[in-house]
């Protein structure tokens, strides 16, 4: 059940507090923590990634308020049971109510008592293009979120902080469009057949040649669905024998990927070198458990930039480490291809890497691209390994040509193929700095580096998750807030997408108004202002602005 | 009950005194050992490794992994697909006016104009106008991609109508999209099967089924291929073991996960049977409908609809939209009480972005043309038919599958003995029957990942768009080829 997790983390979360808060070390974890490349040598740049310690007192109260919420979620299910209270669940049918209950009750405490009061900030029904601004249908809920209803009326013009549109490419006009509607006149919309059967158009062709090129591998090839580029091939790549090695915080699509494939999985410390170093050093030396026959090879799983974190991947260390021990790495780009670099060529070009370090490029189209799908890239070999043993080109139904279309119209403008400049990408970069900067500025919480336009903002408390959505919807801004299971427990956060389509105008109403609600609810949480700001030279234009 | 747990006190008082010294001391240090090993810190044996640093730089010197993938040969058969592309003809006769055809009944493989026997594409609606409009329009509002799941401004207004349209032509309370057909019933079945938990499948299950139970952890006991008795024999034995562990069986849910058509086997499954299992036995059924989902049943609704079964007997049913429907994606629909479960826990729906929102308005035209024209799925049921008896006395070749299966396969008569050989004779006869303008396929499979792997065969699918003339055609090629390659 949902209490004894909570009273035990509590407790544990106390330990932590009460054993650390009289040393030294306490002091300095109460400031930023802010990695420094530990090999400086390895970076061309800052790499500036920060993760400011939960104030101890705002840990404390956000335990109380999910105890809180557990006692009325008892209370509420006791009176429930007693038919004090009328309940809006589903029930099963009558002919059915002596089978084995589909899902256990408890699962669903978390569902019914905490996730339903605030239910009216996720699945928000949008009726236009998830551009830079969007239009929300309004819906009000009788029944406390158990049901919604459409009232009619259209909020028009959300500032659109949600979505993830990088560079902007989610729009209905515009080369793209007229490109894709091109296609979906000749090609129709749909394929019936899978790659290897007779599904495999010469668009798919075209579409893989050119992210190849894009990425700068020697071949490529494209899937129709992101979640499943990773949950179908990685199977394909590791079994029996063989070893992932997982960053704790990788996508759900890693994780199911990593259990399909039948390998032993380990997980490391997110973004941790120390941990991924100890962890392949002791697979090595001791090789596998009760056997000790040595593995059969050893995969790494990182993403390019971690969405609920805005972290970026410390990927010349990892190279670093995965040269040394003869690993291979499955770097998932998801986030990062389009919307990192330069050259909008994803984390490898942030770095200034070469992509024939990484030994599976994955990625995917739903995100920079505006379209959907996913990829994976590298050397001849591994694309015709999977072309023959992929779940998905054996399986499933091919991408849609009109999507597809999308994709190589956009990358092509990425690209500067069709005579554009990368103004996206510095539109892209400016924003995110700016935008990040004047958070700061506030005092807020924020996560992750400085490059990234994934920007996680903490709230903690639950009660504030959903004050914030609803506050941010007032003031006409889309915002994305999440909180546990996607989250630690306590680090509910909001999370701003920064787009290229982002006009400075439209960021400043979205700052103002993140400002605003940000004082009604006690948010800006920083005490960095405070501490003053060393041991960091890329926050000083904190000197510049102490309030 | 007190003073008699004094008396024991009072008695270990007694007793200690009058221990002997020697019994004391060693009662002592074994106190202290206890105490010791309480306290001890616990270690792993794998680190318990006496190697000297020097040792472990050589063993990770020492160490060659295996390759990331093992070579593939060039000319592996299946390493290049074949290319397709869509027709350009000219509008009746008027050779300047050039007219786009996708790539539906008629279509070019590696360069050669073909009637398209090997699609999914059951009612024609790969190239419906009405259809590809629909799409156009929403693209001119929404744009292409979703940029996000479902949750995080996913949602689209086309979603919710979607969803709705499905669940009320199938006539049960709700319905849930996902963006990809392979996901959806791989997703499903993980949301509520957990490990310790039971799944009865049928052997013939396809391979999105598959992935599904490998997601779940469950057990998984499969039973003959549409063999009733075979699962009631697994289901009394697991009724035996319920008895011993009362309490334990309280909370195991059993599921038996089926095909309607089964897209391996080409035939139906045994509903009416399956469903008095269910309530003999408590345990719930989910059933996949790709192959089923448009096709069978007077309006199209399936294979419940076909036997008369009740629908909201039927725990969960799931299908893609990309067979019938011809656009992408899948669905799963049922009562409230089980598909709402999934908006929080099927994987596929939470963590992938929506379905872009052109091809569920694709779809939702597509609904629209079926329920608009029931005629077409008795058109489909008679050239099914047609082309099942057509196929029929083919030398060598042995049609698999029912009259009514819109995808039927040709397995060998007399195999060869090795699946290669097996699989290049029948590649003969689809090379055979392109160059004769009638596109086939193998039914492709993953040899090593399948749980029971069918025997090769050529998948002959039947769409609404076959004319006689293009069946008997196609039946007579079919004929030369396996007369001429396997004589």
């Amino acid at each position: 059940t949902v209490n004894p997790d909570l009273t035990e983390l509590y407790i544990r979360r106390l330990i932590q507090g009460s054993g650390t808060e009289g040393s030294s070390h306490f002091l300095q974890e109460g400031q930023v923590l802010d990695h420094h490349a530990s090999c400086t040598s390895l970076y061309k740049k800052p790499f500036v990634e920060s993760f400011e310690e939960t104030p101890l007192l705002v840990a404390v109260l956000t335990y109380m308020g999910y105890g809180i919420l557990t006692i009325f979620g008892y209370l509420r299910d006791f009176l429930r049971d007693w038919k004090f209270e009328k309940c809006h669940l589903a029930r099963e049918r009558e002919e059915q109510k002596d089978f084995v209950p589909l899902y256990q009750d408890f699962e669903n405490f978390y569902t019914r008592n905490l996730y339903m009061r605030i239910r009216d900030n996720w699945n928000r029904p949008i009726c236009s293009v998830p551009g830079a601004k969007m239009d929300l249908l309004e819906r009000v809920t009788p029944d406390y979120n158990w049901t919604f209803e459409h009232t009619g009326n259209v909020l028009k013009d959300v500032i659109n902080m949600g979505s993830y549109n990088y560079l902007g490419f989610a729009e209905n006009t515009g080369t793209c469009a007229d490109a894709a509607s091109e296609c979906t006149v000749k090609y129709g919309v749909g394929v019936s057949s899978t790659r290897q059967e007779i599904g495999n158009l010469d668009k798919h062709e075209e579409l893989e040649i050119l992210v190849a090129r894009f990425l700068g591998v020697e071949s490529s090839m494209a899937f129709g669905m992101g979640f499943a580029t990773n949950s179908m091939n990685i199977p394909a790549l590791t079994g029996k024998g063989c070893l992932i090695l997982s960053d704790e915080l990788n996508h759900a699509s890693l994780v199911l990927g990593a259990r399909l494939s039948g390998s032993t999985i380990r997980v490391f410390k997110h973004n941790n070198m120390q941990s991924l170093e100890k962890l392949l050093r002791d697979a090595i030396v001791h090789g596998q458990p009760r056997t000790h026959r040595p593995w059969k090879k050893i995969l790494i799983l990182v993403e390019g930039i971690y969405s609920m974190e805005g972290s970026i991947v410390r990927l010349p260390e990892v190279i670093a480490l995965k040269k040394k021990y003869k690993a291979y790495l499955y770097l998932d780009e998801a986030h990062s291809i389009g919307a990192l670099g330069p050259r909008g060529r994803g984390v490898v070009d942030y770095f200034g890497l070469d992509p024939s370090d990484v030994d599976i490029m994955m990625g995917t189209f739903t995100k920079s691209f505006g379209a959907a799908g996913g990829y994976i890239g590298g050397k001849k070999e591994l694309i015709d390994y999977l072309r023959l043993h992929s779940h998905s080109t054996v399986y499933a139904t091919s991408m849609s040509p009109p999507i597809i279309q999308q994709i190589i119209t956009s990358m092509k403008c990425i690209m500067g193929e069709d005579g554009s400049t990368l103004g996206e990408l510095c539109q892209l970069s400016e924003n995110t700095t700016y935008f990040r900067r004047r958070l700061h500025e506030m005092g807020f919480i924020i996560y992750g580096n400085n490059d990234s336009p994934v920007v996680p903002l903490m709230l903690y408390m639950p009660a504030k998750i959903g004050a914030f959505g609803r506050e941010m919807l007032k003031r006409n801004i889309g915002t994305v807030v999440v909180g546990f299971p996607a989250t630690p427990i306590i680090e509910s956060r909001a999370r701003f997408c920064v787009s290229a389509a982002h006009t400075r105008e439209m960021l400043d109403k979205a700052l103002n108004a993140i400002s605003e609600v940000g004082d009604l609810l006690q948010l800006k949480y920083s005490r960095k202002n405070r501490h003053g700001n060393e041991g960091s030279d890329s926050f000083s234009f904190l000197e510049s602005h102490q309030d | 009950m007190a003073s008699g747990q004094q008396w024991v006190l009072v008695e270990m008082v007694q007793a200690f005194y009058e221990a002997p010294a020697y019994h004391l001391i060693l009662e002592g240090i074994l106190i202290l050992w206890i105490i010791r090993l309480l306290f001890s810190k616990t270690y792993k044996l794998q680190e318990r490794s006496d190697l000297t640093e020097k040792e472990k730089e050589e063993l990770i010197e020492e160490w060659q992994p295996e390759p990331l993938v093992p070579l593939v040969s060039k000319d592996h058969p299946s390493l290049n697909y074949d290319v397709v592309t869509g027709f350009v003809s000219a509008v009746s006769g008027h050779i300047s006016e050039e007219m786009n055809l996708p790539p539906s009944h008629k279509i070019i493989v590696n360069g050669k104009e073909c009637v398209n026997f090997a699609s999914f594409n059951f009612l024609g609606l790969l190239e419906s106008e009405r259809v590809k409009l629909k799409a156009l329009s929403s693209l001119k509002k929404y744009g292409v991609g979703t940029c996000g799941p479902r949750g995080f401004y996913g949602t689209f207004d086309v979603h919710l109508e979607l969803e709705e349209r499905l669940a009320k032509f199938m006539r049960t309370e709700e319905a849930i999209i996902y963006s990809y057909g392979f996901a959806t019933i791989a997703s499903a079945i993980p949301a509520y099967s957990k490990r310790g938990d039971i799944i009865f499948v049928d052997e013939a299950a396809c391979f999105s089924i598959q992935k599904g139970l490998q997601a779940s952890r469950s057990f998984i006991k499969y039973f003959k291929h549409n063999d009733m008795e075979d699962l009631e024999r697994l289901l009394k034995e697991q009724e035996i073991e319920d008895q011993k562990n009362p309490r334990k069986a309280k909370v195991i849910r059993r599921f038996i996960v089926i095909e309607g058509l089964y897209i391996n086997t080409a035939d139906l499954c045994p509903l009416p049977e399956l469903v008095k299992l269910k309530y003999k036995y408590k345990v719930r059924i989910f059933l996949e409908e790709s192959m089923s989902f448009g096709v069978l049943g007077e309006h199209g609704r399936g294979v419940t609809e076909h036997f008369g079964v009740n629908i909201d007997d039927i725990d969960l049913i799931s299908a893609n939209m990309e067979n019938a429907l011809a656009s992408i994606g899948g669905f799963c629909c049922g009562r409230s009480f089980v598909i709402d479960h999934q908006r929080l826990s099927g994987q596929g729906y939470c963590f992938s972005a929506s379905l872009p929102p052109m091809l569920a308005a694709a779809a939702i035209e597509a609904l629209n043309i079926m329920e608009e024209d029931p005629g077409l799925f008795r058109v489909l049921r008679d050239k099914c038919k047609h082309v099942h008896k057509a196929l029929q006395g083919t030398p060598g070749l042995k049609v698999v599958g029912e009259p009514l299966a819109p995808a039927l396969h040709l397995q060998l008569e007399n195999s060869s003995g090795s699946r290669t050989d097996d699989l290049k004779l029948l590649r003969a006869i689809v090379d055979y029957s392109l160059d004769r303008q009638i596109a086939l396929t193998l039914a492709r499979y993953l040899d090593k990942e399948e749980r029971f792997l069918p025997p090769p065969s050529i998948r002959v699918v039947v769409t609404v768009e076959q004319t006689q003339e293009e069946i008997e055609r196609a039946a007579q090629c079919i004929r030369q080829a396996a007369e001429k390659i396997l004589k």
